[in-house]
């Protein structure tokens, strides 16, 4: 039997319409911090038949791309983000099980940690948090972490990503030598380097040969996407 | 010596000291170990700090206790050692500067989120910074200054614990950045949040430590000289480090902060003292300055 056109075409646009509707919410609540809103939603795109890669890249993503973009122009602020990243944790636990496993949705991994010497990670925990909320796989080594450690687990996990922070001036010399040896190894360019931490700057990462520099959380993040998509 | 809230009040400006870590490096703190842990091994070396900074002349001495709270100690598995080493901290000071100098005792923050954003609940900071600073009265500190603060609410969480220790005076200090909408702190704050919230907590003294060097710490007192009766506490690092061949240097000198110093004594600074990347020698130019000013 023939199903009149008109009609049909009437049912695609509204299914369009509702599946827009629910991705832009999902990037909306989850812009909000808002867990819970989250967890509804996203079961309800699910009961609407959407895959969990639409769901993660057109939903939650897109949500998290504004909270940094927000955070860059001083229109919010780490609270804000903390919140919106813990919301994204949500999402991806219930995300996760619906991927088949040669799809695993991670963006990539990255080591990161404090380098040797130093003991101030407030800054790293942050990097970590909101590269996690950003999709990528996070191996965080904590801090004080000499230079062959984060080498080693980086060829190991096969990462793609070193991200080093350092608090004191006295221990920013160790960001040099992770970055020598991997030359060394002939490793550089296949396994980046990023760099942060309050006394850092985008000379002394040029300095020493980074590959990044990023002035806070949610500019490394920024800076580590680039990094993954240019190689 | 008179009581610090006279000569406050009086008119005088005092003078606090200036970076820790760095003084405890040179005399043999191994980096990766917390700064804490020293007060156990070498007190001695805490004395030779504050004697550095006494002769200086500074009027206030602080604590090595920045990261003496059980949060932030229990990283290092020395959770239960919060009396024993606020309490060593303390009586090192006090065996250098006798009545010479006020001591401070430094509180700084846990390093943990409350919640929403984190997992600690606000009774639980309260009884944090109550242990802390409980430890830290009953060693004889004169003062108590909760700094770098960043979180309002867990500042007033420390300044709450401390008032409940009346007699002793409270400086609170919050580190902002300069972004192109004002100074906020990362989590945030304005400064005229802080001197609101800090103010209803309960503190005696306000100011800004750390930051972007004392330039931006110029505009940042004056702000809050303009938003509060309160004496203001400014504690500058020494700018943003900048390369010197291969290593990264605090590039503001004794001299160049010390030219700054007159432009807080103007805003309207009550007590100005050092942060990161300052030395003995920054305190020394900055007392030189308001000593000057003082007879000028």
């Amino acid at each position: 039997m023939l199903q009149n056109p008109a009609s049909n075409l009437h049912q695609l646009i509204n299914v369009e319409r509702s599946e827009m509707d629910i991705l832009r919410q999902i990037a909306l609540v989850l812009q909000r911090g808002d867990s819970s809103g989250i967890n509804e939603l996203l079961q309800q795109a699910l009961d609407n038949k959407l895959g969990p890669r639409e769901i993660l890249d057109d939903g939650l993503i897109a949500g998290m791309n504004v909270v940094g973009d927000r955070y860059k122009k001083h229109e919010i602020f780490l609270p804000e983000v903390l919140l919106a990243a813990k919301a994204m944790h949500v999402g991806m636990d219930k995300l996760k099980p619906l991927f088949l496993k040669d799809e695993v949705p991670s963006r990539g991994r990255v080591v990161i940690g404090t380098v040797q010497g130093d003991i101030h990670d407030i800054g790293k925990n942050l990097v970590a948090i909101m590269l996690s909320g950003a999709g990528f796989e996070v191996i965080d080594l904590g801090k004080d972490v000499p230079p062959k450690k984060f080498i080693e687990t980086a060829v190991e996990q096969n990462a793609k990503v070193i991200g080093m922070s350092a608090l004191l001036t006295t221990t920013m010399p160790v960001m040099k030598k992770v970055i020598g040896e991997l030359k060394e190894k002939g490793l550089s360019g296949r396994i980046k380097t990023v760099i942060g931490g309050a006394p850092v700057s985008e000379e002394f990462a040029d300095h020493i040969g980074a590959d990044g520099y990023g002035y806070d959380s949610v500019q490394a993040v920024d800076c580590i996407k680039r990094l993954i998509s240019a190689s | 010596m008179r009581q610090f809230h006279d000569r406050l009040a009086a008119g005088e400006v005092l003078v606090a000291d200036g970076a820790m870590g760095t003084m405890l490096m040179e005399r043999g703190l191994k980096a990766g170990n917390p700064p804490e842990s020293f007060n156990m091994e070498r007190p001695d070396a805490l004395e030779e700090v504050a004697r550095e900074y006494l002769d200086a002349g500074a009027d206030i001495i602080q604590t090595n206790t920045f990261g003496a709270s059980r949060l932030k100690l229990a990283q290092y598995s020395l959770g239960d050692m919060v009396d024993q080493i606020n309490n060593i901290a303390v009586l090192a000071v006090r065996r250098v500067v006798e009545r010479h100098a006020y001591i401070s005792g430094s509180c700084g923050p846990t390093g943990q989120f409350l919640k929403p954003y984190g997992d600690v609940e606000p009774a639980q900071m309260l009884d944090v910074f109550r242990e802390q600073i409980g430890a830290l009265v009953s060693a004889g500190v004169d003062l108590i200054c909760i700094e770098t603060m960043s979180d309002l609410r867990e500042a007033t969480c420390a300044v709450k614990a401390a008032k409940e220790f009346s007699s002793i005076p409270v400086m609170a200090t919050m580190t902002f950045d300069h972004t192109p909408k004002g100074f906020y702190t990362i989590m945030g704050v304005t400064i005229e949040e802080a001197v609101k919230g800090l103010e209803a907590a309960g503190a005696d003294i306000v100011g800004s430590n750390c930051g972007n060097g004392i330039e931006n710490m110029v505009l940042i007192a004056r702000e809050f000289r303009k938003l509060t009766e309160l004496p203001v506490l400014i504690q500058s690092n020494a700018g943003i480090p900048e390369l010197i061949g291969d290593t990264a240097v605090y590039p503001e000198t004794p001299d160049f902060m010390a030219e700054k110093v007159e432009d807080l004594l103007r805003a309207g600074v009550n007590i100005i003292g050092g942060c990161c990347g300052t030395t003995p020698e920054h305190i020394r130019a900055i007392r030189k300055v308001v000593d000057a000013y003082k007879h000028s």
